[in-house]
């Protein structure tokens, strides 16, 4: 009965609602599928499942620029680096005992149903005259023509418009790439000194990690056992 | 229907939140952890897209104002407003009174995009964390890692 109603309505509006219900329920299905799972290698390539499908949903809402950003750094290079640092730390998850799972249970059907309260408060989906869809968006639309001359609205605002984020993003990734290889070094070194709360540095015998040390050498170190 | 589907999007997107958030509470695994926050994440991305949606809206990519799209191998007139490329200099159709082309909100595009990359920055540092705290405490269980804290406290050594 609900499809003869939806007949009625512009052409545009039913497609966009059956891949709108389709793709959420995907992710849905995805999203509680990791919850439930314990082999790390499955939850991190449904990991990448949920990303691509919800870059997929993100072309049927017009965003094509957050789709395929999306896809290649939320599917692809997400992935990629899961996958490797599942390899060098653990394979599967143990599970989780039912008494540590009520809090978190509580604390999220609480949250969920305070932000199912606020729901709605929301502008209904696609409405163009909310306030969201009103102000500096639409400003930006209108000028980019004459100001920037380029089609691309999405590029303008980045590059051009709010440039100093993008800035600022790429000071992120700068730093977040200095972190981890200040945090795995280069040299195959990492893992073999710790540091006591007192300050002094024990060495790989005495450490946690003494067992793994002489298993993380890389080949050449393996080759010369004297290093 | 359409008043029914209104909200849908937004019921979804929270129960996406939830799930995600659940994972990072209750798992004791440090990368099903990162997992979960990574579906946390892109369910926000999510919310965000679907509030600059706009009903009959396209891409936020200016259609060239004059533009011939020309007719498809059947004949059909190809529709209006699908994808062109302006060359630059153009005379762009934008929305307005008078004008059919409708455009999607893209200042929720712009920082999704930005949210994106910065979110696998987080990501690379967190499962960094986690390769490290493996190398020193060879295993990535929160549990176990409290316990061999706990009695590395105890007794200064671990194992």
């Amino acid at each position: 009965m609900s499809l003869f109603a939806a007949v009625a309505e512009p052409a545009f509006v039913v497609p966009t609602m059956l891949l709108d219900i389709s793709f959420l329920a995907l992710l849905v299905v995805v999203a509680f599928a990791i919850v439930r799972m314990r082999s790390l290698f499955g939850i991190v390539m449904l990991q990448g499942v949920y990303s691509l499908v919800s870059a997929c949903w993100f072309v049927s809402l017009d965003a094509v620029d957050v789709a395929f950003t999306e896809a290649a750094v939320g599917a692809g290079v997400s992935t990629v680096l899961m996958l490797s640092a599942m390899l060098l730390a653990d394979r599967k998850s143990t599970p989780v005992p039912m008494r540590r799972q009520v809090g978190a249970l509580a604390v999220v059907v609480l949250a969920g149903m305070a932000m199912l309260y606020a729901v709605g408060d929301m502008s209904a989906y696609g409405d163009v005259h909310s306030a969201a869809n009103s102000y500096v968006g639409m400003d930006y639309i209108a000028k980019t023509a004459e100001e920037i001359k380029i089609p691309n609205v999405v590029t303008a605002v980045l590059a051009s418009y709010r440039g100093y984020d993008t800035f600022g993003e790429t000071v992120v990734i700068f730093s977040a790439g200095l972190g981890v290889l200040l945090l795995l070094g280069l040299n195959g070194n990492s893992g073999r000194w710790v540091a006591r709360p007192n300050g002094q540095m024990l060495n790989d015998h005495a450490a946690p990690s003494a067992g793994l040390a002489t298993d993380n050498r890389s080949e050449e170190q393996r080759a010369e056992p004297d290093q | 229907m359409s008043e029914l589907f209104s909200q849908y999007n937004y019921v979804i997107v929270i129960i996406l939140m939830m799930t995600g958030l659940y994972t990072v509470f209750a798992s004791r695994n440090l990368i099903k952890k990162l997992a979960g926050l990574s579906v946390f994440q892109t369910s926000v991305f999510l919310l965000y897209i679907t509030i600059g949606k706009v009903s009959g809206g396209q891409p936020p990519i200016l259609v060239e104002g004059g533009a011939s799209y020309g007719t498809d191998v059947d004949g059909h007139a190809l529709l209006e407003g699908t994808i062109q490329v302006a060359a630059g200099g153009g005379s762009y159709i934008l929305p307005g009174p008078g004008s059919d082309v409708l455009y999607s909100n893209p200042l929720p595009h712009v920082l999704i995009l930005t949210a994106i990359v910065v979110g696998v920055a987080t990501l690379s540092i967190g499962l960094a964390l986690t390769v490290r705290i493996r190398e020193v405490y060879h295993t990535i269980e929160e549990d176990e890692i409290e316990e061999k804290d706990f009695i590395y406290n105890l007794e200064g050594t671990a194992d």
